[in-house]
C-alpha cells in the first residue's frame, strides 16, 4: 500500500481474557427454548475506548477463528488471524478506534462450548450440548458487551461467518449497530455449501474413535476425520487459479514424481499439513456445531418478518465480496444487497478484484482495505 | 456541484426516495442527501466509489449495461442519470429498467443534433467537440450520442412521456429566453428531462 505502510504498526503484546457472561440465575435461553449456563467467553480489546464509546467497533469471527483477532501472545511472528486488517494505522485502526473480539459460542478458545464442563454430569458436553443459532451467537456478543459498559456500537464487521452474524445483529436488534461491514457472506447457505459441510462432518463423525462425542479424555479423537474435514475446507477458500499459482503439480521435496499413492504433490502435502495442524487448535465438536449453525442460517426466510424488521433498521451497510470466491460468491452477497436495498436500508457495495478465493477477507488485498479504511473513516467522522 | 446537476436536483421532489445511475463522485446524492432524500447511486468506477464512500452516500459498484437486476419493482420514486446515457452500451435497456424501478426519471445528456456540432462535422469534416463533449473520437468515452429528436423517440418508444423539458447551454446551466424553445434540437446544448410513465 506504499507510503502509507509506515504507519501501520502491530498492536505488540495482546492478552485473552475470561468472563462468566451467563450463570445458573442468569443462563442463556438459547432459540431452541434450552437454556445454557454457565457461558464464559474469551476475548480481547484493543485501542482506547472514547468517553462516549463512540469509536467501538465489534469484531465477528468465522468458522474457526479465536478471541485473538490482532498482535500476539509473546511470539511477533504469530500475530492474530485478523492482524492484517486490525492494529495503528490499519483499516480498523486501533489509534482512533476501541476493538473487541471474543471467541463464539460453541468455539473451544475459551468460550463455552461441547468440549466444557457440563454441570449437570461434571463431564464435558459433547453431543448433549444444545444446538444453537447466529442469533445465539449474537446475544453472547451482546452481553460482552453489556459486561464491558458499551452503550453503542460504531461498527460490526465479520468475514464469512462472522458477517453471518453482523447481519443477524441488525435483524435481531435494529437499533444498536451504527455500521454493519459483511464481507464474503450469505444469508443461506446454497446445496454446494451445505454438501461439503456434510462431507466434513460425516468424516468426523464416521471416525471410529469418535465415540458418539464422547472422546475427550479417552485418550484417542476422531483425529482422522477431523484433518480430512479440515483437508477439504481449504480447497473451498482458495480459487483454482491461487492453487495453480501456490502448487501447480509440483511435486514435495523432489524432481520427479514417486508414482506411489502417497503424499506425492506439494497440494497434497499442503492439505495434510493443515489437516494435521488443526488438530491442536480446534475440537471436533465444536467444528460439528458451528457448521451446523452455518447450514440452519436463513435470516430472510420470513418476508413479512423481514420486512418488519428492516423498517426500523438503523444499521447502515458495507458488504463486499471477492471475485474469485467460490465458497460464498458474489451472488451471495448481491442477494443480501438486494433484500436490504428493497427496504431502504443504506447499502454500500463493492466485489473487489482478488487472487486468493474467499481466504481473501484474511490477507492484505489493498483494494478491499482501501474500502474498509474509507468507510470507517466515514463512520467515525460522523459520529463525532 | 456542475450546473447541469442543480437543474436536476431542482426536478427531485421533496422527500423522494433517489436512485443515481452513473453517480460519479456523488456530489449529487450528498447534496440530495443534505435536503433530507432517501438515495442510493451506481457507480461502476472505483475512484467513484470510494468518493461517494467518503461522502456517505450509499453506492453499489455495479456495470448498468448488465441492468438493474439487484433493484425491486418500483423501489424508487425517481432515477436520474445525468450526462450518463451517452456512455452506456445499451440505453433502450436502461430507460427500460428506470421505467421498472421508478415513476419518475431524470435524464441529462448533451444534444449532438446542436448547431454548433452539425457545423463542426459539416464545415471541418471531423468529428465534433464540444465542452459538454470534450473528448476526441478515438478516446471519448460518449459511444451513443443522440439528439433531442432521437430521445424522445426512443423515450417514447420505451414508455415514457416528457413531462419537463429544461435546455441547456454549453456552459450546462439553463438556457434563458424562449427562442431555444422554437427549435431546440438546433439551439440547445444540452437537455435534462422529467420523464414520467
Amino acid at each position: 500500500m506504499g507510503a502509507a505502510d509506515d504507519t501501520r504498526r502491530s498492536l505488540g503484546l495482546v492478552e485473552t481474557r475470561r468472563v462468566v457472561l451467563f450463570t445458573e440465575d442468569d443462563p442463556l435461553v438459547l432459540d431452541s427454548g434450552e437454556t445454557l449456563a454457565p457461558v464464559e467467553v474469551a476475548y480481547e480489546t484493543y485501542g482506547e475506548r472514547a468517553a462516549d464509546d463512540g469509536n467501538v467497533v465489534v469484531v465477528c469471527h468465522a468458522l474457526t477463528g479465536d478471541a485473538h483477532a490482532a498482535g500476539h501472545h509473546g511470539d511477533p511472528t504469530r500475530p492474530g488471524w485478523w492482524d492484517t486488517l486490525i492494529g495503528p494505522g490499519k483499516p480498523v485502526d486501533t489509534d482512533r478506534l476501541f476493538v473487541v473480539s471474543s471467541n463464539l459460542l460453541g468455539g473451544c478458545q475459551g468460550t463455552t462450548g461441547p468440549s466444557s464442563t457440563d454441570p449437570a454430569t461434571g463431564t464435558p458436553y459433547g453431543l448433549r450440548f444444545p444446538l444453537f443459532t447466529v442469533s445465539d451467537l449474537v446475544k453472547v456478543q451482546r452481553r460482552l458487551l453489556t459486561h464491558l459498559g458499551v452503550r453503542r456500537v460504531l461498527a460490526a464487521i465479520g468475514g464469512s461467518l462472522g458477517g453471518m452474524q453482523v447481519l443477524q445483529w441488525a435483524l435481531d436488534h435494529p437499533d444498536e449497530v451504527d455500521n454493519g461491514i459483511v464481507v464474503c457472506a450469505t444469508a443461506r447457505l446454497s446445496a454446494q455449501n451445505i454438501a461439503f459441510s456434510a462431507v466434513a462432518r460425516a468424516a468426523i463423525m464416521n471416525d471410529p474413535d469418535f465415540q458418539d462425542g464422547d472422546y475427550y479424555g479417552t485418550g484417542r479423537g476422531p483425529d482422522h476425520g477431523l484433518s480430512v474435514a479440515r483437508m477439504m475446507a481449504p480447497i473451498t477458500y482458495l480459487s483454482e487459479e491461487s492453487m495453480r499459482q501456490k502448487f501447480g503439480r509440483r511435486i514435495q521435496d523432489r524432481d520427479e514424481p514417486r508414482f506411489d499413492l502417497g503424499v506425492d504433490f506439494q497440494v497434497e502435502s499442503y492439505l495434510q499439513h493443515q489437516g494435521e495442524a488443526f488438530l491442536d487448535r480446534f475440537d471436533a465438536n465444536s467444528y460439528l456445531y458451528l457448521t451446523r449453525v452455518m447450514d440452519y442460517f436463513d435470516p430472510f426466510a420470513d418476508p413479512e418478518r423481514v420486512r418488519e424488521r428492516l423498517a426500523a433498521c438503523r444499521t447502515r451497510f458495507l458488504v463486499l465480496s471477492f471475485d474469485t470466491d467460490w465458497r460464498f460468491d458474489t451472488s451471495h452477497s448481491k442477494q443480501i444487497v438486494r433484500t436490504l436495498t428493497a427496504h431502504r436500508v443504506p447499502v454500500t457495495f463493492r466485489e473487489i478484484a482478488s487472487p486468493h478465493g474467499h481466504d481473501s477477507f484474511l490477507l492484505e488485498v489493498p483494494e478491499y482495505h482501501r474500502t474498509v479504511a474509507a468507510y470507517l473513516d466515514r463512520a467515525l467522522a460522523e459520529a463525532r | 456541484m456542475r450546473p447541469d446537476l442543480d437543474v436536476v436536483a431542482s426536478l427531485v421532489p421533496a422527500g423522494a426516495r433517489v436512485l443515481d445511475l452513473g453517480c460519479g463522485d456523488g456530489a449529487l446524492l450528498e447534496e440530495l442527501m443534505r435536503r433530507g432524500n432517501d438515495v442510493l447511486g451506481i457507480e461502476i468506477s472505483d475512484d467513484g466509489v470510494l468518493s461517494c464512500m467518503a461522502r456517505g452516500v450509499p453506492v453499489l459498484q455495479e456495470d448498468i449495461d448488465q441492468g438493474l437486476g439487484d433493484l425491486a419493482d418500483d423501489a424508487f420514486d425517481v432515477v436520474i442519470m445525468s450526462l450518463t446515457l451517452q456512455a452506456v452500451r445499451n440505453p433502450a435497456l436502461i430507460l427500460r429498467e428506470m421505467h421498472r424501478v421508478a415513476g419518475r426519471g431524470i435524464v441529462s445528456f448533451p444534444n449532438f443534433g446542436h448547431w454548433r456540432l452539425r457545423a463542426q462535422l459539416a464545415a471541418k469534416g471531423r468529428m465534433p467537440v464540444s465542452p459538454l463533449l470534450p473528448y476526441a473520437w478515438h478516446e471519448t468515452p460518449n459511444i451513443r450520442l443522440c439528439s433531442i429528436t432521437d430521445f424522445e423517440a426512443l423515450a417514447h418508444a420505451e414508455g415514457f412521456r416528457v413531462e419537463r423539458r429544461i435546455l441547456l447551454d454549453e456552459g450546462g446551466s439553463p438556457r434563458g429566453g424562449g427562442v431555444a424553445g422554437r427549435a431546440p434540437n438546433l439551439l440547445a446544448a444540452g437537455v435534462v428531462y422529467l420523464l414520467g410513465r
